[in-house]
């Protein structure tokens, strides 16, 4: 489904587009992650011979940040905030009712494909918490009733 | 034509702007209304979110909180010429807990559109650039120095010093980074300048490039921030197409380019070595000091790190000058400080007041006291690695040294509160938890002193050996503050001890005494 081959090129314009760029990684990653919604494996020695690193740094990189992913998303990405403030207003209560309801744990991917499942620590949002993220989107004060509603608005939809 | 004002900011954004600022449109248009909505930033005042503004002759006129269905009756009722409905709220700016604020950094936050360059010139904005730009940079830096302005991102390092440091250090290139990381739980005051006022950074950061000679900047945001992201590249852009950014500033031969760079979830990358590390390219691993970042710092070169509020405090600094922002605050704690009100509190956001202040005032005046209706039983204050204050500490002034003399933080000054249900003993696990997740490993106490403290205090709750059990951790905690390489491992104590000296039945062990 997913052939490197195919992304490749996306790969080299991104790289090519960053090479004089003062501390060009963190970007690269982005930018990767931006298009393809992870980054390949295989794209990890493209960005090392272009950077005149090792794979081992490149990888290192890649593992330190909680952000990137090295496996394709599922359709949806939703991100729960585990963060104090959430827990003040009922954020487990909320990760266990997904959890149940998505059928998987953090770092998980539906059967279906459509949700993958991610914590966040802290959206800024703390004045409304529990706050969650359903790809770019921010919502507050989300109750296991309102969690329910925002799957069906995304289910099936792109 | 009617101005209407709806806010970009995340939070609104989040409770459903966007639905009201497309119902306002369909049904304006039904209606044939002559309306512009300018997309603000936030008053701060969460509760009231999302907030409608109308402009009329007598001023501007507040409803809230609106839903898209109060859209239909709000125009009916008259909204447009500021008629009374269920959700008035008259002049947002003559309400008590908005009136009572003294908003300096926050001046222009709620009120301007964050990305309209003629707005923020309207409203006094670069006055303190074009003051900057005829002094000497030894006479900004006295400026700076004499506001009494102290690093906001948790630390309190007095800004003057460091750009003085700075200013000092000959180099051939020099940086500006701001640490836009804001990692820390219950504040979003970096968030909401970012968001709501982006100008007033830039216009910092610039002053800061001419204070000690550097050209270029970097502002360091977290990811989880996109909509800041956004409204920052947006005004960037307007700046340096009206010459405020980019070669010869407004004709004065000075130099400044800035660029935003996005961090990728890691809540160590706020530490400022791990930043620049991190902007670097690599993983975020704590540096050992000396040398300081101001003598050896981005790609070697001396560099300033400061956060956004310290930075957005500078140009009010350079415009009204430093003893105007020394005249606010106490002690050694001068000027004001964003707070930020979170977690289950009835009037949630951000009240930006002089330092002074109680905490209890803040808690019950500002904040309503608790949004479950129940009693306010601990508060964090300065985010994951502060300490949990006890309603017997609430008395406190916020001043740094008060917060410090009771092993207390004010840090960022956000407050997470929690009622009395909280189980304090699992807040403690969780911040062991949290260093666990988030340590960069340099160092063994950080790195395998949290996962062991998990587990120390799962014994305490379970029952096994309490007092034995009770004592290691105590160890533990002390271990981590004297041995730990930075902040992280070293203040991960303050959530814990604080939980288990304030409320140690919930960890199963007697009362502490009154
Ligand atoms: C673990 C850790 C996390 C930090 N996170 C932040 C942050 O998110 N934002 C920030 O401004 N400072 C943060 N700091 C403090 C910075 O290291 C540094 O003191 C600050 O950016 C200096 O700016 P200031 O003097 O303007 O406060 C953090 C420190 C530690 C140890
Ligand atoms: S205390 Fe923790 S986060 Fe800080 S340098 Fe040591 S291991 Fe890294
Ligand atoms: S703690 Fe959840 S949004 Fe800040």
């Amino acid at each position: 489904m997913h052939d490197y081959q195919d992304q490749k090129p996306t790969v080299l314009a991104i790289l090519d587009a960053h090479v004089s760029m003062p501390g060009n990684l963190l970007p690269i990653l982005h930018a990767i992650q931006d298009n393809l919604g992870y980054i390949p494996t295989e794209a990890v020695a493209d960005i090392a011979s272009t950077l005149h690193l090792s794979k081992a740094e490149v990888h290192g990189v890649i593992t330190f940040y909680h952000y990137f992913r090295e496996t394709p998303p599922g359709q949806h990405t939703i991100h729960i905030c585990r963060a104090e403030s959430c827990q003040s207003m009922g954020s487990k209560a909320l990760e266990n009712h997904a959890k149940q309801t998505l059928g998987i744990d953090y770092h998980e991917t539906t059967a279906d494909g459509q949700f993958s499942l991610e914590a966040v620590y802290c959206l800024g949002n703390c004045a409304c918490s529990p706050s969650i993220t359903i790809d770019n989107d921010v919502y507050g004060r989300v109750s296991p009733e309102k969690f329910d509603q925002l799957l069906a608005t995304h289910q099936g939809a792109e | 034509m009617t101005r209407l004002f709806i806010s970009r900011d995340s939070t609104a954004i989040s409770l459903g702007a966007e639905q009201v600022v497309n119902a306002v449109k369909q049904q304006a248009a039904a209606k044939n209304l002559d309306i512009e909505i300018v997309r603000n930033g936030s008053r701060g005042l969460f509760w009231l979110e999302p907030l409608l503004e109308v402009e009329t002759p007598t001023g501007r006129v507040a409803y809230g909180p609106v839903q898209p269905e109060d859209v239909g009756s709000l125009l009916d009722s008259g909204l447009v010429q500021g008629k009374q409905h269920a959700l008035y709220l008259g002049n947002i700016e003559e309400l008590a807990y908005f009136k009572n604020q003294n908003r300096l950094t926050f001046a222009r936050v709620g009120l301007t559109d964050p990305v309209s360059l003629d707005d923020y010139l309207a409203h006094d904005g670069y006055r303190g650039l074009k003051n900057a730009l005829v002094m000497q940079p030894a006479e900004i830096v006295k400026h700076v120095s004499d506001s009494g302005l102290r690093g906001r991102g948790g630390a309190a390092f007095p800004t003057g010093i460091k750009w003085n440091t700075v200013m000092n250090a000959p180099a051939d290139q020099k940086y500006i980074v701001c640490n836009a990381d804001e990692g820390d739980s219950g504040t979003f005051s970096d968030r909401m300048i970012m968001e709501g006022d982006p100008f007033v950074l830039i216009e910092g950061m610039t002053i800061a490039g001419l204070a000690v000679g550097a050209t270029q900047g970097y502002i360091y945001l977290r990811v989880e921030y996109p909509h800041a992201g956004i409204a920052l590249n947006q005004a960037i852009e307007a700046a340096k197409q009206h010459g405020y950014l980019g070669e010869n500033i407004q004709n004065s031969g000075k130099t400044f380019h800035l660029e935003v760079r996005r961090g990728a979830g890691a809540y160590i990358c706020g530490e400022e070595t791990s930043l620049l590390e991190s902007l670097e390219g690599k993983r975020g691993l704590v540096r050992f000091k000396p040398p300081l970042p101001a003598i050896v710092g981005l790609f070697g070169k001396p560099t300033i790190v400061n956060n956004v509020i310290s930075l957005a405090s500078v140009p009010i600094i350079l415009d009204k000058g430093g003893d105007y922002y020394r005249d606010y605050g106490m002690g050694r704690s001068r000027g004001t400080l964003p707070l930020q009100l979170a977690g289950n509190i009835k009037h949630p956001g951000l009240f930006e007041v002089a330092f002074g202040m109680t905490l209890r005032e803040l808690l019950y005046e500002y904040g309503g006291g608790t949004a479950s209706g129940r009693p306010i039983r601990a508060v964090q204050v300065g985010g994951p690695l502060g300490a949990y204050m006890h309603p017997g500490q609430f008395d406190t002034p916020l001043d740094y040294e008060a917060f410090a003399a009771i092993s207390s933080v004010l840090g960022h000054g956000g407050l997470v509160v929690h009622d009395d249900t909280v189980d304090m003993a699992e807040m403690a696990r969780y911040a062991m938890e949290f260093c666990v997740e988030e340590s960069c490993g340099k160092c063994t106490p950080c790195r395998i002193g949290s996962t062991r403290g998990v587990e120390v205090i799962d014994r305490i709750v379970a029952g096994i050996q309490k007092d034995k059990n009770t004592v290691l951790l105590r160890d533990l905690c002390d271990t981590m503050t004297f041995g730990s390489l930075c902040a992280m491992g070293g203040m991960t104590p303050f959530p814990v001890l604080s939980a288990l000296n304030h409320f140690p039945e919930d960890f199963g062990l007697s009362p502490a005494k009154p």
